[in-house]
């Protein structure tokens, strides 16, 4: 099977015969049999995918196609698709079926898109090694012996291992960009309120976006691109029009700001470390202006992050009562007996731990000193940011401070496994969007990516640096 | 910031869990260790700020209030654990000897 890495070469391919949708999704089913120990999907809508390929050759041929054509792509277990089943890898949610689809999903139906399963990921996208799923760990193609990334560590394999074109996924904390860095691939997490989130199983709503994961900017561009724009059932989505991404590298020169307490971090891997002086170099031989900026609340964002995603889980996550939808404990015997045992049977370890958290920093004794605090923390972040992007073009750092790591190896420490986020959350504390683009390979093959953040709606400009970047890799 | 079993059991009933056995010690220690780096935040001079709430750049998003039926009966019930053919099944939740 022809590994198409743009989705204009598989449009090209349909257009002019060579290939079928429907060859298409029989390649990608074969694979996905010939690798079940990757665990990526946790259900896959063969016979589906086969019937919608042939609806979209039939529209091919007589010129009909939309933008999508061809292109499968993988949903993360947390988006709601009518009449499929949907769980965010927890036991909670075990049968669940949507009864609606959701906006981002419908608009890559809108546009011919084959979708053909869904994919393992932390247990309400909480956690950054996909080792929280009810439904066991997903692996890396790249070393067996590793982790994905999480949360969205299926949707990152199904697109590294070649098992679909295309995935989406979700990011609170850096949930598509440390997986993508990890598997190789092209990660985009949006400004907040560029994509509605209508249909999408809410974990800390003040910071969670959908995006793409592909393996080309190009393609992230696309898809992003039709996802994006107002949407009524979403008030949070910005009012600005729908955008569109023109994706090529730039002649001219741009300013690119290094956090100088990134790189000196000392959990930074040396060989992340000298691959962006090295390119700091590159860049600043080539006429773009590289400059490095002191960023004192590094070491901050990792907790004010913590306080404010639990709060808000502990809020989103009551709605699991046991009562109207999900599990519901054989214990029950009254109210109070089904909430408790349906929850705490229902719910995973990291859940059950953040919901503890969360509770507790929004409990009245704690609110203003943990909470409040927090908020007022990431205003301070958010207006630094601002700062900074006002004398940059955009932010330049590591996605993750090493590459992929083995399984097992932080599960037993909550604290160091949420370090994993150190360089993504600025983005979702913000609001800002940033790319995690495929950088090098480690001397032992585990990819490493490179991360840029713009400012708020800055997709367009994020896209072409990502572009201009390539050359370098 | 120290965390007690009373104040896990505490937290656990606001939050309609239960921890039992191992499990209370393990998310007790959790909490403490979770607590401790949180705790890093005082070290930032916060006076005078506003906290920020809402992310959005939109204030009051405004539609036509039309009715409309977005789901079924059916589709209402589909998911639910216990049910009859118009309603939710539960529990008992009033004691009638009470």
């Amino acid at each position: 099977m022809k590994d198409h890495t743009r989705i204009s070469e598989i449009r090209a391919d349909l257009e002019s015969g060579v290939v079928t949708c429907a060859e298409l999704v029989e390649g990608y089913l074969d694979r996905i049999d010939a690798q079940p120990e990757l665990n990526a999907f946790l259900e896959v809508w063969a016979d589906e995918a086969r019937e919608q390929a042939r609806r979209v050759d039939s529209k091919v041929k007589s010129g009909q196609a939309g933008r999508l054509a061809g292109v499968v792509i993988a949903l993360k277990d947390v988006l709601a698709y009518e009449g499929h089943k949907v769980s965010a890898s927890s036991k909670i949610l075990e049968g669940f079926t949507s009864i609606y689809t959701g906006t981002a999903v419908q608009r890559l139906l809108d546009e011919d898109a084959i979708l053909i399963g869904r994919t393992n990921c932390d247990e309400f996208a909480m956690g950054a090694s996909n080792e929280n799923s009810a439904y066991g760990v997903v692996l890396n193609a790249a070393d067996k012996s590793r982790v994905p990334g999480g949360s969205s560590g299926g949707s990152a394999v199904a697109v590294q291992a070649g098992l679909c074109h295309a995935s989406l996924g979700t990011d609170t904390g850096g949930s598509i960009r440390q997986p993508a860095a990890f598997t190789g691939l092209v990660g985009m997490k949006p400004t907040y309120g560029l994509v509605s989130r209508w249909g999408l199983l809410a974990y800390a709503s003040s910071f969670d976006q959908i995006g793409p994961i592909t393996k080309s900017v190009e393609d992230n561009a696309l898809i992003l691109e039709i996802m994006a724009g107002p949407d009524a059932n979403d008030s949070t989505v910005s009012q600005r029009p729908k955008p569109h991404y023109e994706v090529k590298s730039a002649d001219r020169k741009f300013r690119f700001g290094i956090m100088q307490e990134a790189v000196e971090h000392p959990g930074l891997d040396p060989f992340i470390r000298d691959s962006v002086y090295k390119l700091a170099d590159q860049l600043g031989a080539d006429g773009h202006e590289v400059g490095f900026f002191h960023f004192p609340l590094l070491d901050y964002m990792v907790p004010a992050y913590y306080i404010l995603t639990t709060a808000e889980a502990s809020s989103n996550l009551s709605r699991y009562s046991g009562l109207m939808y999900g599990y519901r404990s054989p214990d029950a015997h009254d109210l109070e007996s089904t909430y408790i045992y349906s929850r705490t049977q229902g719910f995973g370890q990291e859940v059950k731990r953040r919901i503890m958290l969360g509770t507790f920093v929004l409990s009245s004794d704690y609110y203003d000193a943990y909470y409040k605090k927090g908020q007022q923390v990431r205003r301070i972040i958010r207006q630094k940011t601002e700062e900074i992007l006002g004398q940059f073009d955009a932010i330049l750092l590591p996605t993750t401070s090493t590459p992929a790591f083995r399984l097992g190896e932080k599960s037993k420490d909550p604290v160091a496994m949420y370090l994993a986020d150190l360089f993504t959350v600025q983005a979702n504390l913000a609001g800002n969007p940033a790319i995690s683009i495929p950088w090098n390979s480690t001397p032992e093959g585990l990819p490493t990516g490179m991360q840029l953040m713009c400012n708020h709606f800055e997709e367009q400009k994020l896209y072409e640096l990502a572009k201009t970047l390539e050359k370098y890799k | 910031m120290r965390i007690t079993p009373e104040k896990v059991d505490e937290l656990a009933a606001l939050a309609r869990l239960k921890f039992e056995g191992g499990e209370k010690e393990a998310i007790r220690a959790d909490l403490e260790k979770i607590l401790e780096m949180c705790e890093k935040l005082n070290e930032v001079d916060t006076t005078g700020v506003e906290p920020l709430i809402y992310m959005t750049e939109n204030s009051n998003v405004l539609r036509e209030d039309v009715v409309h039926q977005e789901i079924t009966h059916e589709q209402a019930l589909l998911n639910a654990p216990k049910k009859d053919s118009d309603f939710f099944r539960v529990p008992k939740v009033i004691d009638q000897n009470g």
